[in-house]
């Protein structure tokens, strides 16, 4: 089977199975079927807004200082996926910014350097040129980002090429068309065989939830595609607006700890697109840490979305540990 | 800290989840707070000594350190107050049109927003609570009930049609530790936008910041004797209602007191509004946005150290989903932060009072006795200081004093009910009727269920929510008169009851 | 004509829709202004009174329930009861010393003032309730319920005009009602309630008793399932120990205004703040979200 004369299908990864055949879910049984869903999102508590947005402006009042808050500004640093999705990126660009990832602030060596380096997926076998050896991820959306409208087999062939090319993490959409239309298998089905098709590649699901119409649909799409085998849930594709904002990012966290509660397995998360400042950041490190705790608190299971925080971040480093207010052209852009 | 190399074993369902990240002790600054050496009562438009030259220390609940002593008021100082009070109605105030009664209640709103943090500050010292909630909800709704009852000083006929909209003399006003400022805000605006001259007694354990607010009033220009301030214990308080130059009697405090003064009272011919004590039930339904029904859970009852009279003491849950929504509470217990009231994240501040917290202790006591299951989340509380930690009780019954008496305190009494007429029988089944809350996803439930409920306040999906147009008040004994709103001018009004 | 014997009325207590006599079984004479008796009146005891306050609990939940469309229908009906008997009525009014055309205007007016108030009943929620503009998403909406079970002590006089007057603010909202009748002029007050009876007035939402009530007023200040006390009927001294009785359970007393009250005022003497006085504002939140 071709697709625009590119072979699709299953031919890249044949040492996977095949997608048709669902694994067996460790939270929905042997035989998942609309029923199962079903019953399965009916059991999601639904959400206030006002509420959870109250508890996100009350966690925004922590006022983190002094050590503390270097600590939460080293740890935002290397949960960072810098991040370039742009028609006109370049292999070039990706060099750039492949550095800039790896090390942050060149004239600092105590700065950790970011998770990963986000890319579409064209981009991937240069990103993984230039990260090697760096310790820094190569993150590659997929699945006909960021609209996600594109027939199945032509999602799996994207994202089982952009792995296969060696990407470490897949960012895939869900098919916010089919969630909404009330389709919730087609999703489950889809996230499962994304899953499957870029094994070993760490699975992160964007619900892009700026589309789904409310925080009872956040709930409902996070807790499919954890029961899907999502390894991290994303918000946003960081290309519709509203994308990452606290609330929402709340009523996943707390989705993930009833999933965690659930099944025992502990699920990520990635805030995408809006969070720009240091300020920003640490309150979602906050509200991280308030509401699945410590065991959260690592880039294996938290990552910021972005491509201007992560200067931010060094900029404020630098300002706690110099006490002098700092100017952007002291720190490199690429 | 967090830990940066290894995974920990992540929590289990039901266990606590430890917070993670540290915050670093974030003070308010003191500073901007200055304390005199010592305070006199406020007559007149000035500070006057009291008549029998005493004063009493007021402390600092956190640190038991003395913060300044107090004039303490006898019944001849409330007899200059209230003359103070009666020459000013006859002239200056009561004379004044409404508009220019309004601006200086505007100009009053102002000027505390301008001072918001320095009051902030010294209502922590002074009563114990966390500068969060003194900084944003104390000072910001104090400030916007004064900017709201300005607005009505002029616009009374407008309120009630058909109504004696005159003013009904002066008004002795009684106010509570809970939230001081806030407290005298809710009686002192509507009083005064009506028309009225106020003496004021604010709580014996919490005077600063009325004292700071009638500096304030000077500032302001307020003409001399339209608001007194008489500092002191019980008895000047019961002095003041009693008086018979008053017209007017408002008292926000315990039930016991209340039916004191209402006793007091009888046959005096003085209007009188009481707003007491309550046992606030808070059911939630299977279906409840549960996330949300937690913080509303947590709010209602650790608010303010439990010092609210509004407070959700008594938690109803459907039994279907009790276990649950305790592992639920129990992990969000575990993250509150209890401690010094003047770090700015700090959820749960210091007890009032030595006494207060003897009556918390006492009653927690009970509670054990009586066959409650206690459970307290770890907490290191400070060595000096008056501290309570945050407590439930769980297989808690109707029959328990721990489920039918006040507690004032951080202190949760955890029910369960099967049935929404369950539900409902069991909320109403107390004297009180203050406020109540009800978590469902369902609409026509939550109508159902506020239309039964006995309170004069039902929060639906959400809980403590307090706004100057809003009426506040209770049913039975919960005390009569509504505060805030257009309601809570009626108190205020010749026509109104 | 000559021979044939009248038929006298026994004059009896309205608890519960029935018209019982009182537990003690003693009876007191009413008198006309000459003083001659019209008629032996129930004397109720505390007992009684406990039994009344009994029934108007009971009734009252589903008296609240009711539509005010409903109250409203059931207020006019008992309007036209006394009108079609207006004749009695003024009779017995006459019998307190009033002339003639006086008593017929006071009954008059009471109809009127009946009439007025049933009007209220679906009408008065949207005079004292209102919504909130609070800041923040959220729905607040403040609404006037009925208090519970009130007492009314009715004035002595007028017994008619005042009674109603008093009583038919306290039922319009769904408050029931225990009413101490006047205590000199009695005999208005038991036939308004056989007036009720007939106007599909539910048994217990009106509760009228007869007798001595410096033997029942403290009992019912004090009943702590009593949520309300209208005082019109009482004197200074009745009032300050009504006051005092009530302070038990937080009771709310609405005490007269000093000075004379002119009943046949519209202006003053009825109002729909008079409603007002025997309610409770309810505000209820809820969040504005999706």
């Amino acid at each position: 089977m071709t697709f625009l004369g590119l072979p699709i299908g299953l031919a890249p990864m044949s040492a996977k199975a095949p997608a048709t055949v669902l694994p067996t879910s460790p939270v929905l049984g042997p035989s998942v079927t609309p029923k199962v869903i079903e019953s399965y999102l009916r059991a999601v508590p639904p959400v206030d807004e006002v509420g959870a947005a109250e508890r996100a402006a009350a966690l925004s009042t922590r006022s983190v200082k002094r050590e503390s808050k270097l600590a939460a500004l080293d740890l935002a640093v290397r949960m960072c996926d810098l991040t370039t999705l742009e028609g006109r990126d370049t292999p070039g660009k990706i060099v750039q910014l492949a550095s800039k990832a790896a090390r942050p602030d060149p004239t600092d060596p105590t700065i950790p350097p970011a998770a990963a380096l986000c890319v579409y997926p064209n981009l991937v076998p240069h990103a993984v040129r230039a990260l090697a050896g760096s310790g820094v991820g190569v993150a590659s959306v997929a699945t006909y980002f960021p609209s996600g409208q594109a027939p199945l087999e032509v999602k799996l062939a994207e994202a089982a090429w952009a792995a296969s090319e060696g990407a470490d993490e897949i960012d895939m959409v869900i098919d916010r068309g089919a969630f909404l239309a009330g389709d919730c298998l087609k999703v489950y089905e889809e996230i499962a065989a994304v899953g499957e098709a870029c094994r070993p590649a760490c699975l992160k699901v964007i619900l892009e939830t700026g589309e789904l119409g409310g925080f009872d649909n956040v709930r409902r799409a996070s807790m499919l595609a954890m029961a899907a085998g999502a390894d991290f849930i994303k918000t946003s594709t960081g290309k519709v607006s509203p994308a990452a904002t606290l609330p929402v990012t709340l009523v996943m966290l707390e989705a993930i700890r009833d999933f965690y509660a659930a099944s025992g397995r502990a699920v990520g998360i990635k805030p995408a697109g809006g969070i720009s400042t240091a300020k920003q950041a640490v309150r979602y490190l906050v509200m991280l840490s308030e509401t699945l705790g410590a065991a959260w608190l690592t880039p294996s299971r938290f990552r910021f979305g972005a491509s201007s925080l992560l200067n931010d971040l060094l900029m404020q480093i630098r300002w706690v540990r110099e006490g002098r207010y700092q100017s952007p052209d002291y720190f490199t852009e690429d | 800290m967090y830990d940066q190399t290894s995974e920990r074993t992540p929590a289990r369902r039901g266990e606590v989840v430890p917070s993670g990240l540290d915050y670093a002790p974030s003070l308010e600054a003191v500073d901007q707070v200055s304390i005199d050496e010592s305070y006199d009562l406020w007559i007149d438009g000035k500070p006057s000594p009291p008549a029998a030259n005493r004063y009493f220390p007021t402390v600092n609940p956190a640190t038991e350190e003395t913060l300044t002593r107090v004039a303490e008021g006898d019944g001849e100082d409330v007899d200059r107050a209230v003359a103070a009070a009666r020459k000013a109605y006859n002239g200056a105030w009561g004379k004044m049109a409404g508009k220019e009664r309004a601006k200086y209640l505007y100009r009053l709103a102002r000027m505390l927003a301008e001072r918001s943090r320095e009051f902030a500050v010294l209502e922590t010292l002074d009563g114990g609570k966390p500068i969060k909630e003194s900084r944003d909800v104390d000072l910001p709704l104090a400030s916007a009930h004064f900017f709201y009852y300005a607005g009505w000083a002029d616009k009374l006929e407008y309120a009630f049609p058909g109504l004696d909209t005159r003013p009904l003399g002066v008004a002795a006003q009684v106010i509570p530790w809970n939230f001081p400022i806030l407290m005298l805000a809710w009686k002192v605006a509507p009083a005064l936008a009506a028309g009225n001259t106020v003496v004021l007694k604010p709580a014996e354990t919490t005077p600063l910041t009325a004292l700071a607010f009638a500096r304030l009033t000077a500032e302001a220009g307020l003409p001399p004797g339209v608001l007194n301030i008489v500092t002191g214990g019980g008895g000047a308080g019961a002095e003041a209602v009693a008086h018979p130059g008053v017209d007017k009697v408002a008292f926000t405090g315990s039930t016991e007191v209340g039916k004191l003064i209402q006793k007091r009272l009888a046959g005096a011919r003085k209007r009188l509004t009481l707003e007491l004590g309550g046992k606030a039930p808070h059911i939630v339904f299977e279906d409840a946005p549960v996330d949300q029904a937690v913080e509303g859970v947590i709010n209602g009852i650790f608010f303010n150290q439990g010092h609210v009279c509004c407070a959700g003491s008594r938690l109803l849950v459907q039994e279907s989903i009790y276990d649950a929504f305790l592992d639920r509470l129990k992990v969000r217990l575990a993250s509150l932060r209890v401690g010094d009231p003047l770090d700015k994240n700090t959820d749960v501040g210091a007890i009032n009072s030595r006494a207060q917290l003897d009556k918390i202790g006492a009653l927690v006591e009970i509670g054990v006795a009586e066959g409650a299951e206690m459970y307290q989340p770890p907490c290191a509380l400070p060595e000096r200081g008056y501290w309570f930690a945050p407590t439930l009780f769980m297989g808690v019954s109707q029959g328990h004093r721990i489920a039918r008496e006040e507690i004032f305190g951080p202190v949760l009494s955890i029910m369960t009910f099967r049935t929404p007429v369950e539900a409902v029988e069991k909320a109403n089944n107390t004297p009180y009727g203050l406020s109540a809350g009800v978590w469902t996803a369902k609409g026509s439930r939550i109508l159902w269920v506020a239309d039964r409920l006995r309170a004069g306040v039902v929060w639906a999906n959400t809980y403590n929510k307090f706004d100057p147009a809003s009426p506040f008040g209770g049913y039975r004994e919960s005390g009569f008169g509504r505060e805030g709103g257009r309601h809570g001018l009626l108190p205020y009004l010749r026509g109104g009851s | 004509m000559s021979g044939r014997i009248g038929v006298r009325k026994t004059y009896k207590l309205y608890v519960d829709g029935d018209f019982p006599r009182s537990e003690s079984g003693r009876t007191y004479p009413a008198l006309d202004h000459r003083g001659e008796v019209i008629a032996r009146v129930a004397a109720a005891t505390r007992k009684d009174l406990r039994g009344a306050v009994r029934a108007a609990r009971r009734a009252q939940p589903s008296w609240a329930a009711r539509t005010g469309y409903n109250r409203g229908q059931i207020i006019y009906r008992i309007a036209e009861m006394v009108e079609d008997r207006a004749a009695v009525f003024a009779a017995q009014v006459r019998m307190a010393g009033v002339a003639a055309a006086k008593a017929r205007r006071e009954v008059f007016r009471s109809i009127d003032r009946l009439v007025w108030y049933a009007g209220w009943a679906d009408k008065y929620q949207q005079v004292i309730g209102n919504l909130n503009p609070v800041a923040g998403p959220f729905f607040n909406i403040s609404v006037p319920e009925p208090t519970g079970v009130v007492g009314v002590i009715a004035p002595e006089a007028p017994a008619l005009l005042g009674l109603v007057s008093r009583l038919a603010p306290v039922i319009v909202s769904g408050n029931t009602a225990v009413v101490l009748a006047s205590e000199r002029w009695p005999a208005p007050s038991v036939v308004l309630a056989e007036a009720m009876a007939t106007a599909d007035l539910p048994g217990g939402v009106v509760n009228i008793l007869t007798g001595p009530r410096s033997g029942m007023a403290p009992y019912l200040a004090s009943h702590l399932d009593v949520n309300g006390i209208d005082a019109y009927g009482a004197d200074e001294d009745m009032l300050a120990g009504l006051e005092e009785a009530a302070a038990a359970g937080v009771k709310r007393v609405v005490g007269p205004p000093e000075g004379r009250i002119a009943w046949m005022d519209d202006r003053t003497a009825q109002s729909p703040y008079a409603i007002a006085a025997f309610t409770e504002i309810k505000t209820v939140w809820h969040p504005k979200g999706l």
